[in-house]
């Protein structure tokens, strides 16, 4: 005899109305055939059976309301070879006892402050030759490494950021894609399926946005669906931010965005060395990594290491300059506005350290605490909307790490909360100003 | 023992046979276990044991056991969330499937992907995908990885004719067809996407011309006979092996159940469902085929149906006995540790 039990319908259903009996004890019942109508709160539904044989007893009569899911609510006489419907209920979860200390829910763990490598002569470069010069090596260390995107190839890249790459490992490996973002992320995020490491260059990362899905429901979160099986080492990289005068869809920050995700590492280098060595480790990092670059840094110099092994570690922020009285937080292009304000507020007589963050995600929490708990005061600065942005993350991080080291509420200097306009004096208005930043500094160090 | 054809070979001359008596043996094989593996799925889920979406593949067999007749070693296969067919046809374990759906640590993503996301690489299974559409381009960069490593394997993207309406397949049909990449687009027509029929959400009423604006050759095919499948599933193959970039399928099929668990179906009449069952079905055609056209004895298939039912109750039996994962799991493949 086989219990037939009233069945769930949908994910949420916990009883539901035994409308109608299609079948009547003693009927010969085949696999398929609609035996029963029950109505959920949205819909009515049919209940196949799943064995054969003869109902022998209807347990609940038609029009019952309230039937609990599980409840038995017929009799099957077995025919050959019906599989029983086991009438135990769901297996129990393991016993409690199994609860282990879970890590605490902060986001990716801040890595040990650290000093920074001697890595030797320098020489000075433009943002844009590292980046080149660390794809190019990269490429040359490993066959899997291939650059795709907009432009690549045949134009040398629309910032020239790929200038050479096409001629040295040819049309294989430096492959030019139509205008389809949606289309080639979600190709080269399979490709790295396979093992293949793919950079991807979004021409700007305002266009990041047609393929988000795939950099974040594909790329970042396979891993953890696959239960470990299934990793995707790839890299996607470009201009991220304001350029000049391109107006409100061409001039926007992702940071927070793409930093908000689990699965993702997220990079922003300021100098040409933070350019070079933090690409390199992206592109040798098991997985995908974002690196948010700035179009009007493409064209600055400054020095960079020589050595062929130079490498950045991923999750460490770096002290540009050391100071006393109050800790300026920055990344990518702010850090250039932090120098020059800490620069401004030293002729004031304020002492000012600027923390260039370098990455995102993982946020070198331990970096910015150890600077705050010298100088008991923050500053953040950033390019991106306030609400929910970099500033607000780094704040909050500080409020549970030290907030007794603090003598002044932190001080967020970000764009305006509003669509970049296209006017010049508008612009001006919309992204962080030195003054701000000296102001901020003022406030939080009460001078 | 002699291999007898059980169709002519289309066109002149004397070709290979259709399919021999151990290929459909195997199909039935293999469309029986998916039956009952998805019956069984079905039956757990009204029990409670399986939860959120479950998306049964009942009625479609024949397409994608029909396709992995064609495959050989290193070929991969990529699918939607209606996919447990998909992975018993890969070679993935009933275990591991009915396990994961159970949501339990012996499941193939350890009780974290559910019904929707079960990938394998070792048998070429790349999941598993929850939005519509995405596993084509995904797709497209399996046989984006073929076409770089310069192998003859090629990559199979199965979609639904519902998803074939977004914008990143048609992007996907023009990136394949320019870089000619080894990918066969597998459009499994069942006429309703949820509960819109194929008519009111394609203007194109053809779909296996889909492809035609690209240059990629498409046929449509009786997606309800599994030879009719391998048949055209060894044009595509051949066709992608040889370098001549992407094809497409479109196979018309049709699902018994709902879109998924929680569908009442009253877009369709109980008519219409009965009459495919009864007219059409894949497993019924295969049986027939070999207890009358094969000589195969009944008590062959009933060694065949015994075995089925034991490994799908053994599947069952594992999935309810499995633990689930460690509450450390939570925390744990979210990022890989070891860079290059």
């Amino acid at each position: 005899m086989t219990q037939i039990l009233m069945p769930a319908l949908s994910p949420t259903m916990t009883e539901g109305k035994l409308a109608r009996w299609l079948k009547r004890e003693g009927e010969a019942i085949k696999a398929g055939d609609i035996i029963a109508e029950i109505e959920t709160d949205k819909a009515t539904m049919e209940v196949e059976a799943v064995d054969e044989g003869t109902l022998t007893r209807i347990l609940v009569p038609e029009g019952t309301d309230a039937v609990a899911v599980n409840t038995p609510i017929a009799e099957l006489d077995g025919g050959a070879g019906a599989a029983a419907v086991p009438a135990a209920a769901p297996a129990a979860a393991p016993p409690a006892e199994a609860k282990k200390e879970a890590p605490a829910s902060v986001p990716a763990a801040p890595i040990a402050a650290q000093a920074e490598k001697d890595w030797g002569p320098t020489r000075t470069m433009t943002v844009r030759e590292a980046l080149r010069d660390a794809m190019a090596a990269e490429m040359r260390a490993d066959k899997d490494v291939f650059l795709i995107g907009e432009e690549v190839g045949q134009y040398q890249g629309a910032y020239k950021i790929s200038q050479g790459l096409l001629d040295e490992f040819g049309p294989r490996r430096v492959i030019d894609m139509p205008i389809t973002e949606h289309g080639f992320t979600g190709m080269a995020v399979g490709a790295a399926f396979t093992g293949l490491k793919p950079i991807v260059e979004f021409m700007t990362f305002n266009f990041s946005m047609q393929a988000i899905d795939q950099i974040i429901n594909s790329a970042a979160k396979t891993l953890y669906m696959s239960g470990g099986q299934l990793g995707c080492p790839i890299v996607f990289r470009g201009p991220n931010g304001a350029a000049a005068r391109v107006a409100a869809q061409h001039s926007q920050c992702y940071a927070s965005w793409y930093a908000h995700i689990p699965g993702l590492k997220v990079l922003a280098p300021w100098s040409a060395a933070d350019a070079k060595g933090l690409l390199r480790a992206a592109i040798r990092d098991p997985n995908p990594v974002i690196v948010l670059e700035n179009e009007i840094l493409y064209g600055q110099s400054f020095e960079c290491p020589t050595a062929d092994d130079f490498v950045l570690p991923i999750g460490q922020a770096k002290v540009e300059r050391e100071g006393t009285d109050v800790t300026i937080v920055a990344f990518s292009i702010t850090v250039g506005l932090a120098m020059q304000a800490a620069e401004a507020l030293a002729a004031a007589g304020i002492s000012a350290e600027v923390v260039n963050l370098r990455s995102l995600r993982p946020l070198d929490t331990a970096t910015i605490a150890r600077s705050v708990r010298k100088t008991n005061r923050l500053v953040t600065i950033e390019e991106g909307w306030p609400f929910a942005g970099i500033g607000a993350e780094v704040a909050m991080q500080i409020l549970e790490t030290c907030f007794d080291d603090l003598d002044a509420p932190p001080v967020r200097v970000c764009g305006a909360d509003v669509p970049m306009p296209y006017a010049a004096n508008l612009e001006k208005l919309a992204l962080p100003r030195l003054e701000q930043v000296v102001e901020a500094a003022r406030k939080v160090t009460y001078k | 023992m002699a291999e007898t054809a059980t169709r002519k070979p289309r066109g002149k001359g004397a070709r290979e046979p259709a399919i021999t008596r151990d290929q459909l043996t195997r199909a039935y094989r293999d469309m029986l276990l998916i039956r009952r593996f998805e019956e069984k799925a079905g039956q757990l889920y009204g029990m409670g044991l399986i939860g959120g979406f479950c998306h049964l593949y009942i009625g479609q067999e024949a397409v994608v056991v029909g396709m992995q007749l064609c495959l050989k070693e290193g070929d991969q296969v990529i699918t939607s969330y209606r996919d447990h067919g998909h992975m018993l046809a890969t070679g993935m374990e009933a275990r591991g499937v009915m396990a994961e759906l159970t949501g339990r640590i012996g499941g193939y993503s350890r009780g974290k992907g559910g019904s929707m996301h079960m990938f394998s690489r070792e048998k070429g299974f790349y999941g598993g995908h929850g939005i519509v559409g995405a596993q084509v381009s995904l797709g497209a960069g399996l046989a984006f990885a073929n076409w770089y490593r310069q192998s003859d394997n090629v990559a199979l993207a199965y979609f639904g004719e519902g998803a074939s309406n977004q914008g990143q397949v048609y992007e996907s049909l023009n990136l394949a067809s320019l870089l000619k990449l080894p990918c066969i687009f597998i459009i499994e027509n069942n006429k309703y996407g949820m509960g819109t029929s194929v008519d009111r959400a394609s203007a194109s009423k053809d779909l296996s011309k889909n492809g035609v604006p690209w240059g990629i050759p498409g046929e449509a095919v009786n997606g309800m006979d599994v030879i009719a499948v391998k048949e055209a599933g060894e044009r595509a193959v051949a066709h992608c092996r040889a370098g001549n970039g992407p094809y497409l399928l479109e196979m018309k099929t049709y699902r018994y159940r709902g879109h998924s668990m929680s569908d009442p179906a009253k877009y369709r009449t109980r008519e219409e469902v009965q009459k495919m069952r009864e007219q059409n079905d894949c497993i019924e055609t295969a049986r027939r085929l070999l207890l009358d056209s094969h000589g195969v004895p009944e008590a062959e298939l009933k060694v065949i149906d015994d075995e089925v039912k034991a490994i799908v109750q053994d599947s069952a039996d594992f999935a309810q006995t499995s633990p689930e994962p460690d509450e450390a799991e939570l925390w744990t493949d979210v990022l890989l540790e070891k860079a290059r």
